[in-house]
């Protein structure tokens, strides 16, 4: 009982037979073959697995590839251009914003929607921007500082210090 | 985790939902966000043998006000009622209770209308909706109907939606004169189900005094609660301080919580006491400073 479904993923066009049982993300990862979306919780609490779904920020574990039929997808596979990084993963590189990397591409993804909606967040718009996104090295601190980084460099803002900050 | 098969139909209009609903009876199942049902599909908890898919209906998408009603249609998603500016006018609860469920991403999915026919006590919305005093349109092959919030929650995970009927749409009467509304729950994290959470809704006339109190409670009875006594005990009073410790004590008497992971039934008449106290006084501060 397959169904064909259409899709662009990071702008090529798709067209597969998948079950309806098939999560997005694991026809992403294995239909596919991209693995740079990763799958953490898989109970749509981590945010790994986060990619943009006609620009929306969206758990894919909890979405069933069906549901992508017709959709335009974004993973992180798909942010950087022949020109180089986005300006997201400049900041996570700048900013120290990972250590593991497990969380990173989740991260990037939700942040590119957040910096899309607030250009210019408070840091407390980012904190509850990314609160569906769980990270278990950096404490979020150079997380929150790598998207301050990013919304200046796409608002073509001052560049805000990759100094890391000292706490006495 | 994957679900178990299931075949699926993803229509495009709202009468080729409710005729697939017809002819595929109780083996069908209605997905809206699927931020409940995807999770409770994988557990194998719900296990349909086809789901009938309504994010292509997009004549359930809208919020518009229409007369003295605000209307939102069931498809809407948790983040258009987080961010619309016609809500933001006269119910700010929308926001404050949207950025308590779940997370942004899940608020991209999450719809009004699946919140609500889910029937799950924990949700968030019902208690909301019963402050509004909100009605609830429910559509068949045979016609639609029209709900009451009161009459709609019957128990676990059941409401007045029945065999062969899709919830359409939620409307909410808006208020005339001076109001203010509120919504708080508390958590242990981000995401989780409130360990107790209230919804407050105020009218006042012109005297400045409450006209209307509208108090759901979240996740503290087997069914959403209105709390009755506390809202009887501010109508007709300015809500000085003694009214609204009267109302904040009756909520706590009158839930029903039951202890769990998140707290005992004393802590948790402890916080419905609490937050029902803050959420009057923040709905009368919102009524005040408009």
């Amino acid at each position: 009982m397959k169904k064909e479904i259409k899709l662009k993923i990071n702008g090529e066009e798709f067209t597969e037979q998948v079950e309806p049982r098939t999560l997005l993300v694991h026809f992403i990862r294995e239909n596919i073959g991209m693995t740079g979306t990763h799958i953490g919780c898989d109970t749509s609490s981590c945010g790994a697995c986060t990619i943009l779904i006609d620009g929306k920020s969206a758990k894919s574990c909890t979405l069933l590839a069906v549901q992508a039929d017709g959709k335009e997808i974004t993973t992180v596979e798909g942010i950087a251009t022949t020109e180089g990084v986005h300006p997201i993963q400049e900041g996570f590189k700048e900013n120290h914003g990972l250590h593991c990397g497990f969380c990173t591409p989740g991260m990037m993804l939700r942040a590119i929607e957040l910096l899309e909606k607030n250009p210019d967040p408070t840091e407390e718009e980012i904190r509850w921007g990314i609160s569906g996104n769980l990270c278990r090295c950096t404490g979020y601190n150079n997380i929150v500082k790598s998207i301050k980084y990013a919304g200046a460099k796409l608002r073509g803002d001052e560049l805000p210090s990759t100094e890391p900050e000292f706490v006495e | 985790m994957i679900p178990s098969s299931f075949d699926y139909t993803a229509p495009s209009s709202l009468d080729e939902a409710l005729k697939l609903l017809r002819d595929l009876g109780d083996e069908a199942k209605i997905l809206a966000g699927g931020h409940s049902l995807i999770p409770m599909m994988k557990l194998r908890f719900a296990e349909p043998e086809h789901l009938i898919d309504l994010n292509n209906v997009s004549e359930l998408s809208y919020l518009k006000i229409d007369g003295d009603m605000l209307k939102i249609g069931a498809m809407t998603r948790e983040v258009e009622t987080e961010e619309s500016t016609d809500v933001a006018r006269y119910f700010p609860i929308f926001a404050d209770v949207a950025k308590l469920i779940a997370d942004p991403q899940v608020r991209n999915f999450g719809t009004l209308g699946g919140n609500l026919a889910h029937g799950d006590a924990a949700n968030d919305q019902p208690a909301v909706m019963l402050a509004l005093n909100a009605s609830v349109e429910i559509a068949g092959l045979n016609g639609r109907r029209t709900v009451g919030i009161d009459d709609f929650f019957y128990g676990f995970y059941a409401t007045a939606v029945q065999e062969g009927e899709i919830l359409t749409e939620i409307s909410i009467p808006i208020p005339k004169g001076r109001s203010g509304n509120a919504y708080h729950k508390v958590e242990r994290k981000v995401g989780d189900y409130a360990t107790g959470g209230v919804a407050v809704h105020l009218e006042f006339d012109e005297q400045g005094i409450c006209s209307k109190a509208g108090i759901g409670l979240t996740n503290v009875n087997p069914t959403p609660m209105r709390a009755v006594r506390s809202e009887a005990a501010l109508v007709g009073t300015i809500l000085n301080d003694e009214a609204i410790a009267s109302a904040a004590q009756y909520a706590s008497e009158d839930c029903n919580p039951s202890s769990d992971l998140r707290g005992d039934v004393d802590y948790k008449r402890h916080i419905i006491r609490a937050v029902t106290k803050k959420m009057i006084n923040k709905a009368k501060q919102r009524a005040f400073n408009n």
